[in-house]
């Protein structure tokens, strides 16, 4: 994962605020963030002289394109439905203790974000997840958990 | 609003908060359980099928001629029964007493040695809801929940929230992994995997038991005695402390001495208890209905209405020695889980095999009855690995029999 700063380099570093920022360094903090995507600066759309930086800075946040609005990808493929995550996830337990949180069943899937659907798990309510939204925090409880790294944020 | 949940058979775990949906007996989607869990229900097809020499026969033909080679025999083997209800194991002891068998399961060659311990008292054991309420230290020895039972840390051992543990499992719980590979759980565990060579163990335990009385740990493969004195540490102030014993502890001891003095010392500091990690979902229970029915756990013969009980009586000698002379298998597949040198004597001796799944055994069995799956196509009561009893229904109707429909027409036909 890049940082703001790396991203920064491969800006066109005139903070001449078109994309509504006050900086291009303002600019690469929103890309860090997701609120914005590479398309929003018209000089590195635009100018040939960025294009090459432009096609690898879209290379970056492709990845993203098929996640959920955190970054949250689950490789099916590898999953197998222990569970783990489930349990350990924060909002589930916030939101369902006797449920998820005490390791049984949901017993309200509403505000869920993730639940196990035919042995692979399922992100949904994503507006829960710890990882959205202005406020939001690094959370890594479902990653960590995981025995086969089959949750990923990018 | 009351949601209507299921048991899933899939392992020794017998998840009881599984949620279905079915149409036409044909199951669509399933919730909450694991890959292994779906796998197993939804595997359900087709009619019932009865062969007899490979070649499809009617129901009273296969039942017919299965009693006959009971009937022939002198000392037929009854073998299997891990994954048949409370019932059919009941009706299997019967059968075996009226037929003079030799009877066995897996856990001859599997955790029997433990089941029996912890059925006479000489282990101290706690159920997998008293793991999920109170554990703070829990130790998977020679085991790999993560691939055996998926769910085994999400639902009971280290995730879960608890009566008496509801902080969470990073402040409140200590997950140890004793095994000879990373394994998925020993990934888990993270700095708390202890990684020892095979058949390591019983030195490792030695050490242990040493170091839990302020020795220096010596291993004769150098263990850093640093690491062993950590884990000691750990141990001593366990309030609720758990090992879960896998195969890999017990296939790489010569008898479960070590065990033993090994919970009596951790017992002595600390409070311990220790569950067996059952694979098949109904091990234990055929473990705990032949102790109940004889006062031994496996390996017996019946005569004459006496039981006798040794080694020789196991799957493994009484099939290497060739002292049987049928076979009536139960849910089970000797000829691909036991060594080629054993298990081609059941190729020269008649051999019926009770399954729902076509396998290596089925396909050179004289007759073959293909039953219903248990917990998805019929119902009945199963042992967890814990010593709960769990009862099922059936999730799907099926025309096929159940392996206790099976015996008991079997009996009849005797």
């Amino acid at each position: 994962m890049t940082n703001a700063m790396e991203l920064y380099q491969m800006l066109p570093k005139t903070n001449c605020k078109k994309c509504g920022k006050t900086s291009c360094m303002a600019f690469a903090v929103a890309l860090m963030a997701r609120e914005l995507t590479p398309e929003d600066c018209p000089p590195l759309k635009e100018e040939s002289k960025y294009r090459e930086n432009y096609e690898k800075l879209k290379e970056i946040f492709k990845p993203s394109e098929g996640a959920t609005e955190t970054g949250l990808i689950v490789h099916e493929d590898l999953c197998f439905g222990c569970g783990n995550c489930v349990v350990a996830c924060p909002p589930n337990v916030a939101n369902d203790p006797y449920g998820v949180g005490s390791g049984n069943a949901p017993r309200n899937v509403n505000k869920l974000v993730l639940t196990i659907e035919d042995g692979i798990v399922k992100a949904q309510n994503l507006e829960e997840c710890r990882r959205f939204g202005k406020n939001k925090i690094l959370c890594n409880g479902c990653i960590v958990t995981c025995p086969v790294e089959a949750i990923e944020f990018v | 609003m009351e949601k209507n949940y299921y048991v899933c058979t899939g392992c020794g775990l017998l998840c009881d908060d599984i949620e279905v949906e079915s149409e036409k007996n044909i199951i669509n989607k399933v919730y909450t359980a694991c890959r292994v869990g779906v796998a197993h229900m939804k595997e359900v097809r087709g009619e019932a099928g009865f062969r007899v020499d490979n070649a499809p026969v009617d129901e009273a033909t296969a039942i017919r001629e299965a009693a006959s080679i009971l009937k022939n025999a002198k000392n037929p083997l009854i073998f299997g029964l891990g994954t048949s209800t409370d019932e059919a194991q009941k009706l299997a002891i019967e059968l075996a007493r009226k037929t003079d068998a030799t009877l066995d399961d897996t856990s001859s060659f599997c955790l029997g040695p433990l089941v029996e311990a912890l059925l006479q008292d000489k282990i101290k054991t706690c159920t997998l809801d008293d793991v999920r309420n109170k554990a703070d230290v829990i130790i998977f020895w020679g085991a790999d929940p993560s691939d055996s039972h998926p769910r085994h840390l999400s639902k009971h051992s280290y995730f879960p929230r608890g009566s008496e543990k509801q902080r969470g499992w990073e402040e409140e719980r200590t997950a140890i992994a004793i095994d000879v590979r990373k394994s998925h759980t020993a990934k888990i565990c993270g700095n708390y995997f202890f990684q020892i060579p095979p058949e390591g163990d019983a030195e490792f335990i030695d050490a242990l038991i040493a170091a839990l009385s302020g020795k220096l740990p010596k291993t004769s493969y150098n263990y850093p005695p640093k690491k062993i004195l950590e884990l000691a540490n750990i141990l001593k102030g366990a309030k609720f402390g758990v090992i879960f014993a896998g195969l890999g502890l017990i296939y790489s001891l010569k008898d479960m001495e070590p065990v033993f003095r090994l919970m009596k010392a951790l017992n002595e500091k600390a409070n311990f208890q220790l569950v067996p990690m059952v694979g098949h979902y109904n091990m234990r229970g055929f473990n705990e209905n032949l102790y109940a029915e004889t006062g031994y756990v496996n390996r017996v013969k019946f005569e004459n209405g006496t039981v006798k009980h040794g080694p020789e009586y196991s799957v493994v000698e009484s099939l290497k020695a060739k002292t049987v002379d049928a076979a009536l298998i139960i849910g089970s597949d000797p000829l691909s889980s036991l060594p080629r040198s054993v298990s081609k004597n059941l190729l020269e001796i008649p051999v019926i095999s009770i399954d729902p799944c076509e396998t290596l055994t089925s396909k050179h069995s004289k007759v073959y009855i293909n039953t219903a799956i248990s917990g998805v196509e019929s119902g009945g009561s199963a042992t967890r690995m814990d010593g709960i009893k769990v009862s099922f229904k059936p999730v799907v109707e099926t025309a096929r029999l159940s392996d206790e429909a099976t015996l008991k027409k079997i009996m009849e036909a005797l």
